[in-house]
């Protein structure tokens, strides 16, 4: 067991050397820089004075150095100019040059500074990443048993009518895209004008004009049923569907196993043939897919957080993107990278605790 | 229940019709079904597949599925009407009144529960018992079904228990709430013979011990002889004879019984003695069932304007004890007409050496854990295995499953190289020589054929199509013209219509698919030939067809042929040679009369005690072997069979825990295995003899 978790941390950790060198190649292409070089110095920049800024500031050099001081394995960069002022990458501004560290990278816990958010990425990420994880969290507490009962319900009698209106609820549900639904929720429950909220306004039911509140800015300080609720079931709505339909298949399939049959001339009932033999047997598939979703909701939260203005990963990734912010960018490409080697690890680990059958012996 | 008279039958099913219903049409699966099971009896339904005989016991459990319906009749259980029932009482006599123990043990039992908890599930339903009884119930049921160790399998998981143990637990679970009636469908099919021998002994004194009535359900007409006291043949849907196991068997009074024994190979008899007589024909699918008699068009007494003229009904037999036969000729025929003599085939002589194994050892090395990691394990598949076969030949390789005797056939056929030792093909060392190196002539003159017809061949290519490819591959002729011809030849000589060439294999039953499995064996022009179990997926009276083709066509090709089988009477049918294997090991090799009689490897005596065998006239031997193979990863110190061997106590000085026997080689070349010494050996007595002597 030990083996197996520290042979995989080694392959993750190449995995993730890998991924975010990629990472860094594409956002640190000639054309990136140059525009950043635009940004940060002046939008008039002659070609030659570009090609220095970019020199002058550390963008220089081959690819690999600079990902290797991006790492912190090799010295950052330094550059003196005319005025004879030392700047460097491991230098902060106004600082003694000669008191700052050679080595300055992620190993060293320095992520870079951001240049949108004037900040050290690190930071930044940091409370960007708590209050996604609390939208996660509340996504999953909603989505995973939601739809495994959904799943099990409409599997555990394959071609029933609750069988076909779970199923056709659940492809409904995970063929909308978040943009969709998002949208058609917010029209829905949180406008003054059209949907639900005029009619319990006027029927005397809710106080305010409307029932949820379709922007979800005031969850970063204080999160509360009304201003989350759209989008954690705008992310879930879509989960649902999809993580249901994967719990039905697996349900249908052992349903019609031997042992199930056993179980029936057995004479136990059927609600205990479902809960007591089926559904262990049943979760085995379906919990691979469920840790799937975790490196999925982090990208799936950025149309979310957009569309309710929510501070969070996603939020932060498009203002990123958007911006030409290269080492938040990078930043973000780490912490997804993380995310998905830690779950897929937990996944498998998981997996061999479900099915006895491959348990170590 | 209270109502009920102990004298009156504990299950009687009276005019039953099962239908399954398509979207096409109703297929009726169970037509006019009547049976009558009394207190303590046991009842055995045999047939071949698809002639309904699960389907009787599923509606006795009223299990069909959604498409099965019972149309007509009605199941009196205990004098209740079962087809009338509602769920809830239903549900009540499942598993405490009635039981049921299933074919495969293995995908019956839970795999994510543990062994005490299934167990004890069923009188924690019943009884509302407590769990810590139902448990303690559930160690004492695991003692009786006489597992060893009853603690360790209550926390067991099925996977971690062998097919065996596994179908012990499955009985065990049919006798927790002690159920009145039994019903085994096909129990042991999926079992080893020496392993089936046990599993048969317990049910039989289980029944005896708690009075359990039984509804045997089994292709195997020696089983239900051993195990039953009343028969029912079936033949596609109904019941053709029933009556007592002893009375049918010597006066049987249908024309299906009567070729279904003839088809049958005994071990007690070889093929001169007794010639199998396959049955002509192909059984009929359910919604193609000829008017009158089913068995009509195959049958060799039918009577055209007699036989298909209307419903025949089940006729009394007068004298015999509630023995019946659906024919309406059954007083006309002459029951004790020898079979039709057929035309000896001389024998082809035995040629020159063909295939020379010597030393041959296959070693698997296997990683414990579930994670790879874990020390190295050996699995030592196949130990110092030499042997001969020559031209014209018939080697069988008897063993359980586990002995090796599949290994083998994959390092011959080079799909696995040995460890060490040498495969000598003609003159070639082929030995160390992986399938994908070896050139053409060496592939297509070693060939297989496979055990199961039904997954060998590609679903999606055309019969013909398949032989050709087989063709190619072996660079047969020059022109697609040529190997045309070619196939349409091999078709000719697997005896299959030329129009075959462009059916699908679906279309195909699973005689008619092994014998395009041959065809492509054959294409080549192989000179060894590996049948791995080539007939045991198949239905007897189809075994005897394709027995005699594969042995027609060894005879005009002079190939050897190398059988592997469990099944030894088709082994003494057909074998010039025998070759027993046991965890890996060969202990006794001879020709066929010579390992058939005495004296015999003890774990050859063994095997031949645990075949049943159909034949009221033969008395047999019961040996019956305790425990299960050891694994061959962890095998005991000294000869592999000590630890279920019964002679072990005849060999002086605890040499068989020690040793390992040398082969010794008595007269005319029979090689045996073991320690015994000359006098014990001399002094076996034969397993099978007939009551006349």
């Amino acid at each position: 067991m030990l083996i197996f978790v520290l042979r995989r941390l080694g392959v993750m950790a190449l995995t993730a050397l890998v991924l975010t060198f990629v990472v860094f190649y594409l956002t640190n292409l000639p054309p990136n820089l140059e525009k950043l070089a635009r940004s940060e110095g002046s939008v008039r920049m002659t070609d030659e004075s570009v090609a220095a800024w970019i020199e002058q500031n550390g963008h220089g050099g081959s690819v690999f150095g600079r990902y290797a001081q991006w790492l912190g394995v090799v010295p950052g960069w330094t550059y003196t100019d005319e005025k004879a002022v030392t700047r460097g990458r491991c230098i902060a501004q106004g600082d003694d040059p000669a008191l700052a560290a050679t080595y300055c990278g992620v190993f060293q816990g320095y992520w870079g500074q951001s240049t949108v958010f004037k900040q050290p990425v690190l930071s930044e990420l940091g409370g960007k990443l708590a209050a996604t994880g609390w939208l996660m969290l509340a996504v999953m507490l909603v989505m995973v048993p939601v739809s495994l009962v959904i799943g099990v319900l409409a599997g555990m009698r394959e071609g029933s009518r609750t069988d076909r209106v779970l199923s056709t609820f659940s492809i409904a549900s995970t063929a909308t895209p978040e943009y969709v639904s998002g949208v058609i929720l917010v029209a829905l429950l949180a406008s003054p004008m059209t949907g639900l909220s005029p009619l319990l306004n006027q029927w005397g039911v809710i106080e305010g004009k409307i029932l949820f509140q379709g922007t979800a800015t005031s969850a970063m300080d204080d999160i509360t049923f009304w201003n989350f609720t759209l989008p954690v079931m705008t992310i879930a709505l879509y989960g649902i569907g999809y993580i249901a339909r994967m719990t039905r298949a697996s349900m249908t399939e052992v349903m019609t196993q031997q042992y199930i049959r056993t179980a029936r001339l057995k004479g136990v009932r059927f609600r205990d043939v479902v809960m007591k033999h089926a559904l262990r047997n049943a979760l085995i598939a379906p919990f691979t897919v469920i840790m799937l979703q975790f490196p999925w909701l982090l990208n799936g939260v950025v149309v979310a957080e957009t569309l309710f203005n929510y501070k969070g990963f996603g939020w932060t990734l498009v203002t990123a993107a958007g911006n030409n912010d290269i080492e938040m960018l990078l930043g973000c490409s780490v912490v997804a990278v993380f995310v998905v080697l830690v779950t897929q690890l937990i996944s498998d680990i998981g997996y061999v605790f479900l099915n006895p059958r491959i348990r170590l012996s | 229940m209270t109502t009920w008279d102990p004298s009156q039958p504990i299950l009687e099913i009276e005019n039953l019709s099962i239908s399954f219903f398509t979207r096409l049409r109703e297929i009726p699966a169970v037509m006019d079904f009547s049976a009558k099971v009394m207190a303590g009896e046991s009842m055995g339904l045999v047939g071949e597949s698809g002639c309904g005989k699960s389907t009787v016991a599923l509606a006795v459990m009223r299990d069909l599925g959604k498409n099965g319906r019972i149309v007509a009749g009605s199941i009196k259980f205990k004098g209740r009407d079962l087809v009338t029932m509602d769920d809830e009482d239903l549900r009540q006599i499942r598993g405490s009144e009635i039981a049921m123990i299933y074919q495969e043990p293995m995908a019956s039992l839970n795999p994510a529960m543990k062994i005490g908890a299934q167990l004890a599930e069923v009188p924690m339903i019943h009884q509302n018992m407590a769990k810590d009884e139902a448990w303690a119930l559930a160690r004492q049921i695991v003692t009786d079904v006489r597992l060893p160790d009853p603690d360790r399998i209550l926390n067991a998981y099925p996977h971690q228990l062998s097919g065996g143990q596994q179908q012990r637990i499955v009985i065990a679970m049919a006798l927790m709430s002690k159920p009145a009636l039994l019903i085994l469908d096909e129990p042991t099919t999926a079992l080893d013979v020496t392993v089936e021998a046990g599993i048969v002994d317990l049910v039989k004194a289980l029944g005896e011990k708690y009075g359990t009535s039984m509804l045997f359900i089994s292709h195997n007409l020696g089983l239900i002889m051993d195990v039953c006291d009343r028969l029912c043949v079936m033949y596609s849907g109904e019941a053709v004879e029933t009556g007592d196991v002893v009375q049918v068997f010597d006066k049987m009074r249908h024309p299906y019984t009567q070729a279904l024994f003839r088809s049958i190979p005994l071990p007690g008899a070889d093929k001169n003695a007794r010639p199998l007589i396959s049955i002509p024909g192909n059984f009929p699918l359910p919604h193609e069932r000829p008017e009158g008699c089913n068995f009509g068009p195959r049958c060799d007494y039918f009577e055209a304007g007699r036989c298909n003229a209307g419903a025949i009904l089940m006729d009394a037999i007068p004298g015999d004890d509630r023995h019946a036969s659906r024919c309406l000729k059954w007083k006309e025929i002459d029951w004790n007409a020898p079979p039709a003599a057929r035309i000896a085939k001389p024998k082809s002589p035995i040629g020159k050496v063909v295939l020379k194994m010597e030393e041959l050892k296959k070693y698997y090395a296997l990683s414990s854990g579930a994670f790879g990691g874990g020390a190295k394990k050996v699995v030592k598949a196949n130990e110092t295995l030499s042997f001969e076969a020559r031209e014209g030949e018939t080697l069988a390789i008897v063993g359980e499953s586990g002995c090796g005797k599949s290994t083998f056939a994959k390092v011959l056929m080079g799909l696995e190289t040995a460890t060490s030792g040498s495969i000598m093909l003609f003159d070639e060392n082929i030995q160390s020589t992986p399938i994908q190196k070896r050139n053409i002539d060496t592939v297509s003159s070693v060939q297989m054929v496979f055990q199961n017809p039904f997954d060998t061949l590609n679903p999606s290519m055309t019969v013909g199509r398949q032989v050709i490819r087989a063709l190619e591959v072996f660079r047969y002729g020059t022109s697609d013209q040529a190997r045309e011809d070619r196939m349409l030849e091999l078709l000719d000589l697997v005896k299959l219509p030329r129009a075959f060439a462009d059916r699908m294999p679906r279309q195909l039953s699973g005689g008619q698919k092994q014998r395009v499995g041959i065809a492509r064996a054959f294409a080549g022009g192989a000179k060894v030939v590996v049948a791995d179990e080539p007939v045991s997926a198949l239905d007897v009276s189809v075994q005897a067809a394709v027995t005699d083709l594969l042995m027609d066509i060894q005879r005009e090709n002079k190939t050897t042929l190398l059988f592997i089988s469990h099944d030894l009477s088709i082994v003494r049918y057909l074998s010039d040679r025998v070759l027993v294997m046991y965890l890996g090991h060969v202990v006794e090799t001879g020709t066929t009369d010579q390992v058939f009689q005495p004296p015999y490897h003890p774990y050859t005596e063994a095997l031949l005690s645990a075949v049943p065998i159909a034949d009221t006239k033969v008395i047999r031997k019961r040996i019956v072997l305790e425990g299960d193979i050891p694994s061959a990863v962890n095998p005991p110190p000294g000869c592999p069979f000590q630890t279920r061997c019964r002679w072990k106590s005849q060999v002086p000085g605890g040499l068989c825990d020690r040793e390992m026997p040398p082969m010794r080689t008595l007269e005319g070349g029979h090689q045996i295995k073991c320690h015994l010494s000359a006098d014990v050996l001399a002094g076996m007595e034969p397993v099978i003899k007939s009551a006349a002597e």
